[in-house]
Formats: C-alpha cells, sequence, structure tokens
C-alpha cells in the first residue's frame, strides 16, 4: 500500500473548553467521520488504518474492513503495526487467497472505497508512492504500489490521508503510481467511461490542516479548515493556488469519546497520533 | 507412507537453491521463512533473482548479504515502521546497482497464477493512466480479443525455487495452512522447485482428515523442512504473533552499514541453524510472542462414504 511513516509533526491544535488535541488527532477524526454511511472500505497500511478502525468504533460500525492481504469483513481486536496482522484474520467473515481477494472482491466491483496514503498528490489527487526523483536514479525509493494502484481504479470512490507540505502537496507528482481525475475531470471521466473503471475516482483528502473534496473541474476544493490552522498554512504547504469553499466551515473539533478510542485503544503508544 | 522429503534446511538449501536462480520465499506478512532466508545466506547464494510481493526485512537482509542481483516485488518496505534501508542503498542515488522490477500487488499475484497456470500472460483491470507500464515495460496492454476493450497484461513468473512457511505438513509434503494465505499456493504452482518449511510434521491421517485445508500437495513439493520458530520475526497464526520489537529494531541497525553485517554475523553466519537462533532470542522473549488466547476454530464433518 502507500507510503506511511509513523510518527511526524503533531504540534497541538486544539486547546480552551474542549480536551486539548493534537493536528494528527484531528486529522484521524476528521478522516474517520468521512466514512460515515460507506458499506466496505479497503484499509490501507499506516494513518488510513487507524482512520478506518476508529470509525467502525464510531461512525460506521457495521463497514465491513477490507484487507488486502486478504481478509473480507475483518474484526480486529487492536489496531495492527502491518496490516498484515494475525489479529485482521481471528473472528472475520472471509480469509481468501490475495488473487481472490483482488480479482473477485476489488476488480469484481464489490469495494466502496479504498483509503490510501500517498507521499506525494497533485490538485487533481493523483497519487505517487514510488519515486522522488527520476525513475532510474531515485533521490529517495519510497515503497511503490502495493495494491494502491488497482484499488485506485477499482473501487467506487478513493479517500486519502496524509499530512499536508509543500514537498508533498505539488504542482507536478514525479511518478504517477495510482491514477485520480488525471488531467481534470473531463478527460477522466471519458477515460474511466472508456476503458470501463469501476472507480469513480478520489472525493476527499483529510489533511492534517483541513478536508478537501473534488470540485466539478476535478480539482481539490477546502471545504473544511481544522481548528487552529489558517488559510496562509494552506497556501504554504501546497504546490498551487487552491480552490477554496465560499461556505469553508471549521472542522468539529474530536469529541471526547472519538479521543479516548484513539488514545486508549487504537494507538496506546502514540505511534500516529504524537 | 512411502517418499519422505524430509531433510534438514541445510540439506534442502545446498539440494535446491543455485546461484543465478529466481528465488520467491513468499508469505504475505504471515508465515515468511525467515529460516530458509538465512540459511541461503548462511550457504552464500549469489547473483540471485529474489521475487516477493513485499521484499519485507528478509530480502533486506539478504540483499545486505550480497546474494540477490535483482529484486521482482510490489511494494517495498518495512511494514508498519518505513523503508527498507539495506535495499534503499544500493537502489537509490548514486548506487542503483541492484535491479528493480517493479509491479502492482496484483500485478505480481496475477504472475504467479499465470506461471501456476501455464498461461502466456495474466489481464487484468489496472495500471490505466500511469507510469507503471513505462517503468516496467512487460506490462503491456492488450486489446480483448471479444471486443470490448483494453486491459494490461503481466507475463508468467515461474521461480526457479518457491519457498513457503506452513503451520503442518506430512513427510510427502501435502501443506495444510491457516490465517492469510498470500499467494503461497500460486506461487508454489508456478516453481519448478519448492522447498515447504513446518511448525509440525503431522501424520498423513491429519492432512486427510481435513483436505480443504490443504494448500499446497506434496506432488508438488521436493523438500520438507522441520524448523519451529522459522518463520520469526513475522508470524504463524495461531502459534506465533508478529515482533513487531523486531520489525523496529530492525530500523536502526539496517541504516548503518557497519550495524547490518554485525547482526548479519551475530544472528545468521555465527548460528548453524533456526534452533540455535531460536535459542539465542531466548525463552522470555519467544514466550511472549505466543497468543494471549486459544481461538479455535469449530469442527465440520466431512462424512464417511463407503
Amino acid at each position: 500500500m502507500a507510503a506511511e511513516r509513523p510518527g511526524g509533526e503533531g504540534g497541538p491544535a486544539g486547546t480552551g473548553a474542549a480536551a486539548a488535541f493534537s493536528k494528527s488527532e484531528m486529522m484521524i477524526v476528521a478522516a474517520a467521520r468521512e466514512l460515515a454511511g460507506q458499506r466496505v472500505c479497503f484499509v490501507g497500511v499506516g494513518l488510513p488504518n487507524i482512520a478506518v478502525n476508529l470509525a467502525k468504533r464510531t461512525v460506521a460500525p457495521d463497514m465491513e474492513l477490507v484487507y488486502e492481504a486478504g481478509v473480507f469483513g475483518a474484526r480486529p481486536a487492536r489496531l495492527p503495526l502491518s496490516i498484515g496482522d494475525p489479529t485482521i484474520v481471528t473472528g472475520a467473515t472471509a480469509v481468501t487467497s490475495m488473487w481472490e481477494l483482488f480479482a473477485y472482491y476489488l476488480q469484481g466491483g464489490l469495494i466502496d472505497v479504498g483509503f490510501l496514503g500517498a507521499a506525494q498528490i497533485d490538485r487533481f489527487g493523483n497519487i505517487n508512492t514510488t519515486v522522488i526523483g527520476d525513475y532510474a536514479h531515485p533521490k529517495t525509493r519510497l515503497p511503490g504500489s502495493g495494491g494502491a494502484c488497482e484499488i485506485a481504479i477499482n473501487a467506487r470512490q478513493i479517500f486519502v490521508i496524509m499530512r499536508q507540505s509543500a514537498r508533498s502537496f505539488v504542482e507536478r507528482i514525479d511518478f504517477r503510481t495510482s491514477p485520480g481525475n488525471l488531467g481534470g475531470a473531463e478527460k477522466a471521466e471519458r477515460i474511466r467511461r472508456e476503458q470501463g473503471w469501476l472507480g469513480r475516482g478520489p472525493s476527499v483528502v483529510v489533511t492534517d490542516l483541513g478536508i478537501w473534496h473534488f470540485d466539478e473541474t476535478g480539482e481539490m476544493r477546502l471545504d473544511f479548515l481544522h481548528p487552529g490552522a489558517t488559510l496562509d498554512e494552506i497556501r504554504a504547504t501546497l504546490g498551487w493556488e487552491p480552490h477554496i469553499s465560499p461556505s469553508l466551515a471549521p472542522t468539529p473539533v474530536p469529541t471526547p469519546e472519538e479521543l479516548r478510542l484513539i488514545r486508549d485503544e487504537l494507538d496506546p503508544e502514540g505511534m500516529y497520533t504524537k | 507412507m512411502s517418499g519422505s522429503k524430509v531433510a534438514t534446511m541445510r540439506d534442502a538449501v545446498g539440494a535446491l537453491v543455485r546461484d543465478g536462480d529466481t528465488v520467491a520465499i513468499e508469505g504475505f506478512t504471515h508465515l515468511i521463512s525467515f529460516a530458509a532466508g538465512h540459511e541461503i545466506i548462511r550457504q552464500r547464494r549469489r547473483d540471485l533473482v529474489l521475487a516477493r510481493m513485499t521484499p519485507d526485512v528478509i530480502y533486506d537482509q539478504m540483499v545486505a548479504a550480497g546474494v540477490a542481483r535483482k529484486l521482482i516485488f510490489s511494494w517495498l518496505g518495512n511494514p508498519g515502521v518505513g523503508g527498507l534501508n539495506a535495499i534503499r542503498r544500493v537502489t537509490e542515488g548514486a548506487d542503483t546497482s541492484l535491479e528493480l522490477e517493479e509491479y502492482s500487488h496484483f500485478g505480481m499475484v496475477a504472475r504467479y497464477a499465470a506461471g501456476a497456470a501455464n498461461l502466456p500472460f495474466m489481464p487484468l483491470r489496472s495500471y490505466f493512466e500511469t507510469d507503471l507500464p513505462v517503468a516496467n515495460p512487460l506490462i503491456r496492454p492488450i486489446e480483448s480479443p471479444y471486443g470490448d476493450g483494453t486491459v494490461y497484461a503481466v507475463p508468467p513468473l515461474k521461480p526457479d525455487v518457491t519457498v513457503i512457511h506452513a503451520q503442518r505438513a506430512d513427510a510427502a509434503g501435502n501443506t495444510q495452512v491457516w490465517g492469510l494465505l498470500g499467494c503461497q499456493k500460486e506461487a508454489a504452482f508456478a516453481a519448478d522447485r519448492v522447498i515447504v518449511v513446518v511448525e509440525e510434521l503431522v501424520d498423513e491421517t491429519v492432512i486427510r482428515a481435513d483436505p480443504n485445508r490443504t494448500i499446497v500437495p506434496g506432488i508438488v513439493v521436493d523438500a520438507v523442512v522441520v524448523e519451529p520458530w522459522g518463520a520469526h520475526p513475522s508470524y504463524v497464526q495461531g502459534r506465533y504473533d508478529r515482533d513487531n520489537r523486531f520489525y523496529r529494531d530492525w530500523d536502526p541497525i539496517s541504516r548503518d552499514p557497519a550495524a547490518t553485517d554485525q547482526w548479519l554475523r551475530d544472528w545468521v553466519y555465527d548460528l548453524d541453524g533456526r534452533a540455535a537462533y531460536a535459542e539465542k532470542l531466548g525463552a522470555e522473549r519467544l514466550r511472549a510472542l505466543l497468543p494471549s488466547g486459544p481461538a479455535p476454530s469449530g469442527v465440520v464433518d466431512y462424512g464417511e462414504y463407503r
């Protein structure tokens, strides 16, 4: 799956009347809430894993978790460090070979949401998790596609969770590992139709600063700004001039229960949230 | 029972893995035969093409030890931790001496499936509008012969040797696995030679009592190696947990070439096999990896039909 390193910046975001929370906690909570109403979610390694497991415990208790390792209907009793872990097997609905998982479940059209991380993303939601720099002689060799490429093409919609920085939100990605809205909505829709993709592409990008959805041009539009974040910060961590919703709203702060679940159950060591 | 294939790891690797071979040690996070990887290092095999969906720490160690000339893979990382630092040293910047052939997960699985089924290629709906077919020209677009559009094809992958780890097998190599299945069945059927490494050698009657659980029949297996704890620091469903501490500890070790060499000396070259490795890990470390409790499957009744 996509690159996602634990740790990273997670400075204070909210203080005051509500409990204090970190930027990473706000990001995970916001991502989890976006999953309300979804039925079947393909879970990626790292931040997607914790966001999806939080959603399962809050807004989407009936959601089926699918792990590319070959599990449908997982009920992990602890948050796995790796997406391959014995806890995703015990108590699951089905364990399948990876051939069945990718061919029948994903390519067969059962996946509503593919939840990915990314090293680089552009304004149209195209994702790079392969290399920074030239492919043959890269500056940084990243993990590569994993299942992300086919998830981006075959899952009905794609959610992305990643920290925002000028290095990661770029005008031009160095390598297209997983297609988003290509060069814009019109071209993307034509190609998806012509080639029979099941996926409609990216629908949300949740960062440590805000929540982006995709507008009719196929470009990211900032709809929610997290408490403590500013538009100056948004622009400083972005390689292009952003579309900002005229009805931009503050993201509702994490509830005490959401914070308790993250801190006590999902990430007690603070791997993703410190 | 006739024709026992039970062998020591030393003899199995010695007889079946040759310099220059394409070797697949498969198992997706689960059941990774670190024991076989370490024996290949100890026997100083060279110029191997190492295939694995997720090279994981085992191929980082094998690359550090100098056994490989090329990797075929789909996700190159230390799951949940970060990068594979020994591999990064020979794939980034000035040193890109390790050859890479890169797919997606579905592409790798499809390659093994094509190899297992003796097909010239496998079609799949992936790679559209990405740079992967540019980076790897073996990923090719193909028109449907039935006139309903373009898909991508990947070529068969037929390893010279596939190694899989399993909970149990009988002496003939009939192998049973539960938990994550990965692509071991496809990788084994696709290979010319197959080594099965097991936690437990069982009687043929145990296999025949539950034939649905057999993923690989002995007819495709060349050697059965009994090696408890052979998958550590990966895990074996129902037997021992993933040693996440090891995966985290490998990160700083592998960042430092001298520390990496020292680790290989202490944990591979200076040990004569997996039993010594398990003993060096110590009973306390191993005990901490046991499941927190049992979760047995229900018993099914196959019925008797005479």
